[in-house]
C-alpha cells in the first residue's frame, strides 16, 4: 500500500447526499477479476449526462473529491475504492462517510477526511468558484488547507500510522501469530467447521 | 456492569487487546461467494500464503449464476469468468467449494444457516454486507471488504474497533398479515438508513421472541439498510430447535456443551446500550417503500410523500430525485401504483417459510394480466423442499416463473433483470436507483405483499384481495 503523508490537489465538489456504492461502482462492474481498470466504472450512471461535474474539462485530473454527507453507503464492494483510485483520486473529504466504505478507504490507502458540513459547503463554494483552486490535505498534521480555510481533522492514530508508513494489515497481524495459534489451541470442540460432514 | 449480547460474543473472540490499537478478533466462519474473492486470492497468491483455516472457509456461487437452463455454459462472458475463477482459486487452495449444480449451492447467507454452519456465539464474516443476516442466530456476523476477506483468509482474524450497541425493542402482538419484512422497514424508516451506523443492533422484545428463525433472518439481513453493520438476535429454544440436526451442528456430549454456552448469551439485565428505541408491534401495518433508498417507506395505506412536507433541506431534495427517478406524484396512493414484475427471492425474502407465504396467497389465483413474476428459491436445497411441497406447482399454475436458485434479480448480476422504467415490488432488500436492471424502479415489499401484487397487478396487501373476486375454485 502506498504511504499517505501530505496530498495537494484540484478538486471535484459533488454536491449529493447519500451516494451509495451503486452509484460510485455499479454492480456489473464487479464481474472483473482484478484490482484495476475500474476508472472507466466511477459513477458510471451520471457520467452519462454531459453537465455531471466530473465531465467538465477543468476537473480533469483533479484528485480531491469533496461530497456530501453519508458517502459510501450501501453494499460493501471495495471495488468502490478502486474505482475512485484508479481514477486518479487520493482523498475524499465529506461530513459523513459509511462505515464500512470508510474501512475500506483506509485500507487501501485512500484517505476519508471527515469534516464538518460548513467546512464541506466552504471547500464547495471556493472550488466550485475557482476550479483551479487547491486543496492540501495533511494527514502529519491532520489539517485541511485550501485558500481561506484551514481545518483541522481526526483519525484514530492507528490508522494514521499505517496510512502514513504504507503498512498492510495482513503483515501487522502476522507479527502477533503467536496469539493466534494460543486462541486456536483453546477454542471449544463444539465450534462448527466447514470441512467435517 | 453486566455486558450486552455483542459484547459477550465479541470479548469470547478477541486474540489480542492492546491500547490503542483495534482489538484483533478471532473469525468462526469465513463464507466466500464469486464477487468479491478473486482479489483476494490474488492478494494471496501474490504473496505466497495460503488460507489458514480450510476447515472454518466455505464457498459457494450466487450472485452471477443464471437461473434458467443452469446446466448450459454461462453466457455471459464475464459472468462465467468470474464464477470460473472461483472455481479455481477453490481447487487451488482446498477450499470447500458448491458450486452451481450442487444441492447445497445458494444464495450464500441462506446456505450458512441451512447447514448448521451458523451458529449462536460465532464470529462470521463474508465480503457481501448481507452478512448481518447470520446475527439472527446470535452470531456477530458482518460484512467485510475484499483486503480483510484476504486478512481473514491468511490469518482467520480481523483487526476491529467495537461499535456501540444499540437495543431496538419490539413489544406486543404483530397484527394479522403484517411480517418482519414489514417490521424491518418500519424499523428503517423511523431510524433512517444512517440511524445504526457506528453500532451492533440489537433485537428484543416480546414480539422478536415470538418470530421464527427466517423471520429473524430477514430482521437481521436488513439491519446493513440502517447504516448498522451488525444485527443481532438473542438466541433460545427456537434457535436450538433449528439448529438441532442440521448437517453441521455439534452432536452429543458436544451439542450439550454448546447449548450450555448458548444459554448464556443473552444481555444481562443491568447492562447498558449506547442507545435505545422501543417499537409497539401493534401500531404497525404492511410496509412498502416508494424511494430509493430502503428509508423512504411507509405503511401501503399511506400516499407518496410530498417533498415540500420534509423540513430537513437534504431529505426533501432526495425524496425530489427519488420521486423523479420512480415516476411517481405527490400525494398518489400507493395502493395505485401498477408493477410490471414481482420477484420473490433474495437472501432477505428467499427461505422456504416466505415461500410458503407467497404460495398461500397464490394458490388458485393468477398472475395479473401483463404482470411477470419471478420465484426464486434462496438455495438449491429450499427449492428442492418447496419442490416437494408442491410450491412451484402453485407458482406454475398461478402463471409464475419458477426459477433456479441464486441472487436473481436482487441485483440483476445475471440476466434476471429489469428494462429501463419498468417497476418492481420486490422482496429484496435494496431498492436503490439501477438496483435491479438499468433505469429499473424498486419497490420494496414483504413476500405476502408482494404475491397480493402480483395477482392484483398493483401494490396491495392480502386483505386486498377478496376471494369471490380472486380465486378460481379448486376444481373449475
Ligand atoms: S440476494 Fe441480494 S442482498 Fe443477498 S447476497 Fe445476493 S445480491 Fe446480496
Amino acid at each position: 500500500m502506498e504511504a499517505f503523508t501530505t496530498h495537494t490537489g484540484r478538486a471535484v465538489p459533488l454536491r449529493r447526499s447519500n451516494v451509495d456504492t451503486d452509484q460510485i461502482i455499479p454492480a456489473h462492474w464487479l464481474k472483473k477479476v482484478t484490482r484495476d481498470g475500474f476508472e472507466d466504472g466511477l459513477f458510471e450512471a451520471w457520467r452519462k449526462d454531459e453537465t455531471f461535474i466530473l465531465n467538465q474539462p477543468e476537473r480533469k485530473g483533479a484528485t480531491v473529491l469533496v461530497a456530501g454527507p453519508d458517502f459510501g453507503t450501501g453494499s460493501s464492494r471495495e471495488h468502490a475504492v478502486w474505482a475512485l483510485q484508479n481514477y486518479g483520486f487520493k482523498t475524499v473529504i465529506s461530513s459523513r462517510f459509511a462505515d464500512i466504505f470508510r474501512g475500506n478507504s483506509l485500507k487501501n490507502g485512500l484517505l476519508t477526511v471527515v469534516l464538518e458540513q460548513k467546512i464541506v459547503d466552504a471547500l464547495w463554494e471556493l472550488t466550485e468558484k475557482d476550479p483551479q483552486a487547491e486543496i492540501t490535505v495533511d494527514l502529519v498534521e491532520r489539517e485541511v488547507r485550501a485558500e481561506g480555510i484551514t481545518a483541522s481533522f481526526e483519525l484514530d492514530e492507528n490508522s494514521r500510522w499505517r496510512l502514513l508508513n504504507g503498512l498492510d494489515d495482513i503483515s501487522i497481524t502476522l507479527r502477533n501469530e503467536a496469539d493466534i495459534a494460543a486462541y486456536e489451541a483453546k477454542r471449544p470442540s463444539f465450534k462448527p467447521q466447514t470441512l467435517k460432514v | 456492569m453486566g455486558r450486552t449480547l455483542a459484547e459477550k460474543v465479541w470479548d469470547d473472540h478477541v486474540v489480542r487487546r492492546a491500547e490503542g490499537e483495534p482489538d484483533l478478533l478471532f473469525i468462526d466462519l469465513h463464507l466466500l461467494h464469486e464477487v468479491t474473492s478473486p482479489q483476494a486470492f490474488d492478494g494471496l497468491r501474490k504473496s505466497g500464503r495460503k488460507v489458514r483455516r480450510l476447515d472454518l472457509t466455505i464457498a459457494t456461487e450466487d450472485h452471477n449464476t443464471p437461473t434458467l437452463d443452469i446446466d448450459k455454459p454461462i453466457a455471459d462472458p464475464v459472468s462465467r469468468v468470474q464464477l470460473e475463477t472461483l472455481r479455481k482459486n477453490a481447487a487451488e487452495f482446498g477450499v470447500r467449494l458448491h458450486p452451481l449444480g450442487d444441492v447445497e449451492q445458494g444464495v450464500v447467507h441462506v446456505v450458512g444457516p441451512q447447514l448448521g454452519l451458523t451458529q449462536p456465539g460465532t464470529t462470521v464474516v463474508c465480503g457481501d454486507s448481507h452478512t448481518s443476516t447470520h446475527g439472527a442466530f446470535g452470531a456477530l456476523a458482518f460484512g467485510i471488504g475484499t483486503s480483510q476477506v484476504e486478512h481473514v483468509l491468511a490469518t482467520q482474524t480481523l483487526p476491529m474497533t467495537r461499535p456501540k450497541t444499540m437495543a431496538i425493542t419490539v413489544d406486543g402482538e404483530l397484527p394479522e398479515g403484517v411480517t418482519a419484512k414489514d417490521l424491518i422497514l418500519a424499523i428503517i424508516a423511523r431510524i433512517g438508513t444512517g440511524g445504526g451506523q457506528g453500532y451492533i443492533l440489537e433485537y428484543r422484545g416480546s414480539a422478536i421472541e415470538k418470530l421464527s428463525m427466517e423471520a429473524r433472518m430477514t430482521i437481521c439481513n436488513m439491519s446493513i439498510e440502517a447504516g448498522a453493520r451488525a444485527g443481532m438476535i438473542a438466541p433460545d429454544e427456537t434457535t436450538f430447535a433449528y439448529l438441532k440436526g442440521r448437517p453441521h451442528a455439534p452432536e452429543g456430549a458436544d451439542w450439550d456443551a454448546a447449548v450450555e454456552y448458548w444459554k448464556t448469551l443473552r444481555t444481562d439485565d443491568d447492562a447498558e446500550f449506547d442507545a435505545e428505541v422501543v417499537i409497539d408491534a401493534a401500531e404497525l401495518s404492511p410496509f412498502v417503500t416508494w424511494g430509493t433508498n430502503p428509508g423512504q417507506g411507509l405503511p401501503l395505506s399511506a400516499s407518496v410523500p410530498d417533498p415540500a412536507s420534509y423540513e430537513d433541506a437534504s431529505e426533501r431534495l432526495a425524496a425530489e430525485k427519488a420521486l423523479e427517478y420512480m415516476g411517481l406524484e405527490a400525494g398518489q396512493p400507493l395502493r395505485s401504483i401498477k408493477v410490471d414484475t414481482v420477484f420473490v427471492g433474495s437472501c432477505t425474502n428467499g427461505r422456504i417459510e416466505d415461500l410458503r407465504a407467497a404460495a398461500e396467497i397464490m394458490k388458485d389465483r393468477k398472475v395479473a394480466d401483463g404482470v411477470r413474476m419471478l420465484v426464486v428459491p434462496g438455495s438449491a436445497r429450499v427449492g428442492l423442499q418447496a419442490v416437494d411441497e408442491g410450491l412451484d406447482l402453485v407458482f406454475k399454475e398461478a402463471g409464475a416463473e419458477w426459477r433456479h436458485a441464486g441472487c436473481s434479480m436482487c441485483l440483476g448480476m445475471n440476466p434476471d433483470q429489469l428494462a429501463p422504467g419498468e417497476r418492481s415490488a420486490s422482496t429484496s432488500n435494496r431498492n436503490f436507483e439501477g438496483r435491479q436492471g438499468k433505469g429499473g424502479r424498486t419497490h420494496l415489499v414483504s413476500p405476502q405483499v408482494a404475491a397480493a401484487t402480483a395477482v392484483l397487478g398493483h401494490l396491495a396487501s392480502p386483505a386486498d384481495l377478496s376471494d369471490a373476486e380472486t380465486r378460481t375454485p379448486a376444481g373449475v
